[in-house]
């Protein structure tokens, strides 16, 4: 068990090291930072000025060395547009994304398992049906569009929810919340069911498709032959033996919540760390998004550490010493 | 696609929801880009400008036309050819009940110099080699050589408060424990890409604010912004792209304020190199010779453009033909130049009498996401370039990739817009079509690397012109100099908009600024 952590350690710190070599690689590709955020006004000098102020006259390998030698102390270097460490900024908007991303995966939990077994037992119910249809919307509509129309819908046309934003929050284990108060989860409902969307039309599919297949297995047909009640076999039997492939996927896809829910924060203005890269995307912020890029591995590696374990507690034929990951 | 769709339920939502009651005590603004510190040294960027703007205050400031005028500084005049003196305001108080003097003055000049900024304040306080504090309200500045556009740079300088800045960082400006200004609003708080709190200053030595507080809310998504809007989720909104302008129009529960922008959109034409990367004949191979440095074929791409169908088409008439760098009412506009008009015969006429009677090709450049409507704008000029003869293939970029290439020299034509922050001339002058020279500082952004000696000399006389009428007259000159030797193309001027909630009343400006203590209720 042991052994199997230390060796994901060392894994991930090779993908960090890839990693930034990647994104350095191609922020200097891209342009020069100095050349967008300089005010319009500064002339020759003073654009020379600022770029040896930000270290950006050194050729790129000696910048990279700089930001080696900076990050093993911790540092990632500060924003170049906001002065301020860029990881300090990354943890402060995190809280943002992780809580309308856990609020998004639980949506598409709570609804996209039980839906897709419902479809999956009885495959050919008009009840089933219409959830597989919803579930092709939820897959094909671009999410931006379905976001704007639910400001359209609920906040424009019906005056139920507020348009954008995140309202008030409340403080929780030292962390901003929004779920605790009727105001901050009204702000929360729409991003969240926007970002859920897809995962639960993605859940429904992967549930319904394991569950088809159980359903045909021996080990049902012997219990049910046993007189087991249909809630048990179901519930038990099936659902323990399907989850395995959904628990990869929900942790795959909760990495991916929380590192791409661009989209909805920037239609919801949802102060989130997506919003964050964005802005920092457009204005070549490179120590923001190349800290930003290696939390974002961290994350993974620690979802990825998290599903494995949760295999050989779903499983005990998966035996973690023996995982050459 | 998606914005007619919107568009529709727009229309929809217009017709059924009744107005959310405004709320006197608070105006909630939604602003379209985002403001990325408080810190009003860090970074010189118009979205920060604009808040900051609201809780300090300037020597001198500008009106809604951009016209300086009195601020923190009630008069300033030359006490030598090197030496300017501003007499302060008296009475005036920080928000933390200080009195402001001279020494908050000489403290403000100081602080850009000390900061690690990408975008610094530093191009305002440089020229300045020292300080002199006269009395508690009165303060010299004096410059190396003569320096007529001191009070304009001061019209950019914001004045903190010695005692809470000093020493203070950007963060300690975004918690606002150094956020004390002498402003119309006091700082509550600011939320990183979310919103901006503030409250009245009550003691404000000026018109004081309609509103007990404000809350600017960072709305970047253009969609979501007028949603917001017409939800009442906030009374007022900047930037109404031009798409739902007319929608937003002919809504009887919104009022819309616009005026002319200081924000000129132009073509650079690389006119100095003997070979242009790509202008290339028809068939595609690079040509020989840049065509570009005979003025008569600048002329001809000038006269092919049809400056009124982009504003009335691609920009839904919210935009205003351009003759010259800065729009009507600003210092140093020549009254004698007119926008181009479009002649597409007289340009064929031209390219032939050039030795181009069946034209080249080129590829025009423009960036995609930075003015409004930029890459429909490159789009459109390419097919009347076409018509010409010109044959013209398009590549748009996003600003952040163009801007760098754009320095690097990399195009053969490209769309740059220029927003004149100072309100006059030697400002584009300067930076968009003087000869480049880095020892001087001339000539930064002329990416046609253009070059006229004489007009450099009229500049340079200008530069260093106190008198005011005499300046204006040499600005007016060089103007046309290189406005007739078509040194750049000027295409159009923007036009700024705001949208509100019915009963408010905003005084549009020319320099894009949101003010909430210029929002007022409606007479």
């Amino acid at each position: 068990m042991l052994v199997f952590i230390i060796r994901r350690m060392l894994q991930s710190i090779v993908a960090l090291l890839v990693m930034s070599v990647l994104i350095f690689v191609g922020v200097f590709v891209i342009g020069n930072p100095i050349d967008i955020l300089i005010n319009p006004q500064a002339d020759q000098a003073e654009i020379a000025r600022a770029t040896a102020a930000l270290g950006l006259d050194q050729p790129m390998w000696i910048q990279y060395w700089d930001f080696l030698r900076h990050a093993l102390t911790g540092d990632l270097g500060r924003s170049f547009s906001q002065n301020v460490p860029a990881v300090q900024l990354i943890l402060e908007r995190m809280p943002a994304t992780v809580e309308l991303a856990l609020c998004a995966m639980l949506m598409a939990i709570l609804l996209g398992i039980p839906l897709g077994l419902v479809a999956g037992m009885k495959p050919d119910a008009w009840y089933s049906k219409t959830i597989m249809a919803g579930s092709i919307l939820g897959f094909s509509l671009p999410t931006f569009w379905v976001g704007l129309m639910l400001i359209m819908v609920f906040s424009v046309f019906l005056g139920w929810l507020p348009s954008t934003g995140r309202g008030h929050t409340t403080l929780l284990f030292g962390v901003q919340v929004s779920f605790l108060n009727w105001d901050g989860l009204t702000h929360l409902m729409m991003p969240a069911l926007n970002l859920a969307l897809f995962k639960l039309s993605l859940l429904i599919r992967l549930t319904r498709a394991a569950t088809r297949e159980a359903m045909l297995q021996d080990y049902v047909k012997f219990a049910r032959a046993k007189g087991l009640p249909m809630r048990r076999i179901v519930g038990v039997h099936v659902l323990k033996n399907i989850l395995i492939p959904i628990v990869t996927v929900i942790g795959l896809e909760f990495g991916s919540l929380i590192a791409f829910a661009i989209v909805t924060e920037t239609i919801f203005a949802w102060p989130g760390m997506g919003k964050l890269l964005i802005d920092s995307i457009n204005v070549l912020d490179r120590p923001v998004i190349v800290a930003y890029v290696l939390i974002i591995v961290c994350l993974f590696v620690v979802i990825n550490l998290v599903v494995d374990l949760m295999y050989s507690l779903l499983d005990p034929r998966v035996r973690l010493a023996g995982a050459r990951a | 696609m998606t914005a007619r769709l919107l568009s529709a339920a727009i229309i929809i939502a217009i017709s059924l929801v009744p107005a959310a009651p405004a709320c006197a005590a608070e105006l909630v603004v939604g602003l379209g880009a985002d403001v990325t510190s408080i810190d009003p040294h860090f970074n010189n960027a118009a979205p920060n400008n604009s808040i900051a703007e609201q809780i300090f205050n300037k020597l001198i400031e500008n009106d809604a036309r951009q016209n300086p005028k009195p601020a923190l500084a009630e008069s300033w005049r030359t006490v030598d050819e090197l030496t300017w003196e501003f007499k302060l305001r008296r009475g005036v108080k920080f928000h933390d009940g200080s009195d402001f003097t001279a020494a908050d003055v000489a403290f403000s000049i100081e602080r850009p110099a000390l900061l690690n900024s990408p975008s610094g304040f530093t191009v305002y306080t440089r020229p300045i080699i020292e300080k002199t504090i006269v009395d508690p309200y009165t303060i010299r500045l004096k410059t190396a050589t003569p320096y007529p556009n001191l009070p304009i740079d001061m019209a950019g300088l914001i004045i903190v408060s010695s005692k809470a800045a000093k020493g203070a960082s950007s963060a300690d400006f975004d918690s606002g424990k150094a956020t004390i200004g002498t402003g119309p609003w006091k700082f509550v708080r600011y939320v990183k890409g979310a919103r901006i709190d503030l409250a009245r200053n009550d003691n404000y030595w000026g018109a004081k604010p309609a509103w007990e507080k404000v809350s600017f809310r960072l709305i970047t998504s253009d969609p979501s912004r007028i949603a917001a809007l017409l939800a009442g989720d906030v009374q007022m909104i900047e930037v109404v792209p031009t798409a739902d302008f007319g929608k937003l129009k002919a809504n009887k529960d919104i009022t819309i304020f616009t005026t002319i922008s200081n924000r000129m959109i132009h073509l650079h034409l690389d006119s100095n190199r003997d070979k242009s990367p790509f202008i290339t004949d028809k068939a595609g191979k690079p040509l020989e010779r840049n065509p570009f440095k005979d003025a008569r074929v600048r002329k001809a791409f000038s006269k092919a453009i049809n400056r009124n169908a982009i504003v009335e088409r691609v920009m839904e008439s919210l935009a205003i033909p351009a003759g010259q760098l800065m729009p009507e009412g600003f210092f140093g506009v020549s009254p004698n130049l007119k926008p181009e008009a479009f002649d597409p015969e007289g340009a064929k006429k031209l390219l032939a009498e050039a030795g181009y009677p069946d034209g080249f090709g080129i590829t025009l450049h423009g960036p995609n996401n930075r003015y409004v409507n930029d890459d429909q704008i490159v789009q459109a000029i390419a097919q009347m370039l076409t018509r010409v003869g010109i044959a013209t293939k398009v590549e748009t970029l996003p600003f952040s990739v163009y801007v760098s290439r754009g320095n690097k020299l990399e195009f053969s034509a490209a769309l740059l817009g220029w927003g004149v922050t100072t309100g006059e001339a030697t400002y584009p002058l300067r930076s968009l079509v003087a000869t480049y020279n880095t020892a001087k500082g001339l000539g930064t952004w002329n990416w046609g690397r253009y070059s006229n000696p004489p007009m450099d000399a009229l500049l340079e006389q200008a530069l260093a012109t106190v008198d005011n009428s005499k300046r204006e007259k040499l600005l007016q000159q060089a103007t046309e100099l290189v406005i007739n030797d078509y040194g750049l193309i000027p295409l159009h001027y923007q036009v700024n908009t705001w949208a509100a909630r019915k009963g408010l009343s905003y005084t549009a400006r020319t320099d894009e600024r949101t003010y909430a203590h210029e929002v007022r209720p409606a007479p």
